[in-house]
């Protein structure tokens, strides 16, 4: 068991700042996400979409920002724990919280910070009630080890990057069926044009526009069913389904930790953002209260108030001063500058 | 203010009074309407605020862009005439507009 003053639950730009907030004020944490990177929504949804209205940052793209905010915490050497979902927070005595991930990892801390977003992200499964039967052995919505799918007749669903780098990627060793609800694939330029000569090639076969309507078979898949725009049925011969739909976001056990909820948001007093649990804080698009914003810019100022009140339950025979990073020497030798 | 009709997949029907402006998710949100999930907070990052739209409309409605075509290859049972609801904008030409919510969001 790790003794921590906070635990961060969320690596979004919102739960990095926070490490930031923290650091300064001589406070150690752990970041705690589900995803396999730091960055959150920043990275799994926009990572190459610029930002605007980040104060001081007139344009920059959501992996920029997430990059620039790791540098800004850099000094404090926080570790991350990736992969990982916290899905049991318990009291165990007055003042400490205890965390534990589905790993196995438990942490022991006065303060728990939640910048968890929407929720963990998950990949969107088809929607088709055979499709649980086979997902994990014939059906995937990843690719591990592309050595599993060698000399496969392979059917790949989707139009966008992850799709058609796959169908690419795999065609060089299987036989790949690509299927999308409209002619057009987004790629980029090359990836388009490569599979336009592997399709000549005859070692992708596109099919458009049409669904999934079923798959066939007992144990493993022997064949799916597509559904055409306009009516037509066709069903053709696959061992292995690959569905690249993106992902979704899911609250999961945040919603069993007795906080107040409305609406997929935890309710927080927005004077500190602690919720209706001493110790527990919200933060960032997850959290809600009068006026609430999701905006990034919002979520900085809400983890610099949390991180007061955070001080103040991690070090109660202290007195927490207000300090500018401008004049503060201690903040400064922190930040590694003096 | 313009009237906007939301239908859930079963058939239920409520018209509300949406203020220009707004978009058709964020009235369905404000009013309580089942069946639109927003998850992203209308960022066209998710697809979960997905809506058919009736037919007659789809011409009438500004074009969506490739970001929201892009993200509709995504949503739940996508249709010729899906759109994402965050990205109808309310004004008086939408007045009388019908949208369905798909059976779920994800």
């Amino acid at each position: 068991m790790k003794k921590k003053d906070v635990i961060i639950v969320g690596a979004g730009p919102v739960g990095l700042f926070a490490v930031h907030q923290l650091g300064i004020k001589g406070l150690n944490a752990v970041v705690i996400d589900n995803l396999d990177k730091i960055g959150g929504q920043c990275i799994e949804l926009y990572p190459d979409k610029p930002i605007y209205d980040i104060p001081g940052v007139p344009e920059c793209t959501g992996k920029e920002l997430t990059d620039k905010l790791l540098k800004q915490i850099k000094p404090f050497k926080t570790e991350f724990f990736l992969n990982e979902r916290v899905d049991e927070v318990r009291q165990d005595n007055k003042v400490e919280w205890t965390v534990k991930t589905n790993k196995g990892n438990e942490f022991l801390s006065p303060n728990i910070i939640i910048a968890g977003g929407v929720g963990s992200f998950e990949p969107r499964k088809l929607p088709i009630k055979e499709a649980e039967k086979f997902e994990g052995k014939y059906l995937f919505y990843s690719v591990k080890n592309k050595d599993d799918f060698k000399g496969k007749n392979i059917t790949v669903f989707g139009g966008g990057d992850s799709a058609l780098d796959w169908a690419l990627e795999l065609s060089k060793f299987s036989k790949i069926n690509l299927i999308h609800r409209r002619n057009e694939f987004r790629g980029a330029p090359h990836t388009l044009s490569e599979l336009k000569k592997l399709e000549k090639e005859g070692k992708v076969l596109i099919k458009t526009p049409c669904q999934l309507d079923a798959i066939e078979g007992e144990e493993n898949i022997k064949s799916i069913t597509l559904k055409f725009d306009d009516g037509k049925v066709e069903k053709i011969n696959t061992d292995i389904v690959l569905s690249f739909f993106g992902l979704t976001m899911k609250l999961g056990p945040i919603a069993e930790w007795g906080l107040n909820m409305e609406k997929k948001t935890i309710q927080v007093n927005s004077a500190n953002f602690q919720t209706n649990k001493k110790g527990i804080f919200a933060v960032g698009d997850i959290c809600s209260y009068p006026g609430k914003l999701k905006l990034i810019l919002s979520g900085f100022h809400e983890v610099a108030l949390a991180s007061v009140e955070c001080f103040k339950r991690a070090r109660p025979n202290e007195k927490y001063r207000f300090e500018f990073t401008t004049a503060s020497k201690t903040i400064q030798e922190r930040l590694g500058k003096k | 203010m313009p009237k906007i009709t939301y239908i859930d997949n079963e058939g239920n029907s409520k018209t509300i009074d949406v203020e220009n402006g707004l978009s058709v998710m964020e009235g369905a949100i404000q009013n309580n309407i089942p069946g639109i999930d927003a998850d992203c907070g209308g960022s066209m990052a998710c697809a979960t605020c997905h809506v058919y739209v009736e037919e007659k409309w789809l011409n009438k409605l500004p074009k969506a862009e490739d970001a929201e075509v892009d993200m509709i290859d995504m949503a739940f049972e996508p249709k010729k005439n899906s759109r994402l609801s965050c990205q109808l904008i309310v004004s008086d030409e939408l007045n009388g507009l019908t949208v369905t919510t798909p059976s779920k969001q994800s």
